[in-house]
């Protein structure tokens, strides 16, 4: 698989989630061995007016949306894998207009268990947060066909 | 949202709108919330935009965590009496059951208050809440 299948088969993926959607996520990069996703500033994700940083919400979204998705890149086939934990570290509030970046990445996987961790950032590569989290692997055939298709691209 | 008079308001009316208007990120997920006597109740309404998996469907787990994290906040700040947005330190989120589309409820403990840091537990169910979809802890930093 080439990392601009990855690269496809994720943003097919996301774009069927409403709220990563409604937060504007995107695919900055993609390979075998991890995934980065883009979370694009905006005002309506604010926790504090007067700072007018983002709040953590929209961070532990855009960080169980790269947990949950660099599986993706790592599977020959497309499997949903709920989340079952996430413990997110906020180093630092990240800088308003800027975007924020997540990189995740697998380090472990076994038959049923997937051990994930991430790291959020912005453009001068300071961190903003970590994460790391577990998802479960339920087997592709828990997903519809239909939907596996949408994301592998059918024929692909 | 600096306003010392929304949280007069708030604590003396318990009608938390004004309050949560004033936090867009509770806006954009569409979070309400109750008094009963001291206790608070907050509430997720069905939202279209906040799903993630489509084939449920089921609400997006990040918008569970936000949620979740969101109304630990404000717990917060009830129980302080400051209309700061306490920092958040860390947070420990374990998912027990898909949150499917429909109202979601929370609801949030203070474990441990010292004197920098407080310990929130936070349970969040639907239509049950001897079946928890999720449970959560997080620090805030309390600051003076």
């Amino acid at each position: 698989m080439t990392d601009r299948l990855r690269m496809d088969r994720v943003s097919r993926f996301i774009n069927t989630l409403n709220q990563a959607r409604e937060l504007g996520l995107t695919v900055s990069d993609a390979s075998e061995e991890h995934l980065v996703l883009c979370l694009p500033y905006s005002e309506k994700i604010i926790g504090n007016p007067d700072t007018r940083v983002i709040h953590g919400g929209a961070i532990t979204t855009l960080m169980d949306t790269t947990s949950g998705s660099v599986m993706i890149c790592a599977l020959p086939e497309f499997e949903l894998c709920p989340t079952l934990d996430l413990r997110v570290d906020y180093m630092r509030p990240a800088e308003p207009d800027k975007p924020v970046y997540a990189r995740a990445e697998v380090y472990r996987m076994t038959r049923h268990i997937i051990f994930t961790r991430c790291e959020a950032y912005q453009e001068e590569g300071e961190t903003v947060a970590q994460c790391v989290g577990t998802f479960m692997r339920i087997g592709k055939e828990s997903t519809p066909k239909a939907y596996r298709d949408l994301i592998t691209g059918g024929a692909e | 949202m600096t306003s010392p008079e929304i949280l007069r308001h708030t604590q003396a009316t318990g009608d938390f709108t004004r309050m949560l208007e004033s936090v867009p990120y509770a806006r954009f997920i569409g979070l309400h919330c109750d008094r009963f006597g001291d206790d608070l109740i907050f509430r997720l309404p069905p939202k279209d935009q906040n799903l993630g998996n489509p084939i449920l469907p089921a609400i997006h787990g990040g918008v569970i965590g936000g949620f979740m994290e969101v109304s630990a906040a404000i717990y917060l700040m009830m129980s302080q009496d400051t209309f700061r947005m306490p920092k958040i330190v860390d947070f420990s989120l374990d998912y027990l059951r898909a949150g499917l589309d429909r109202e979601t409820f929370a609801e949030c403990h203070l474990t441990r208050q010292g004197n920098r840091v407080a310990n929130v537990m936070i349970t969040a169910w639907q239509k049950s809440r001897s079946k928890p979809i999720a449970t959560a802890r997080a620090h805030f930093l309390l600051e003076d």
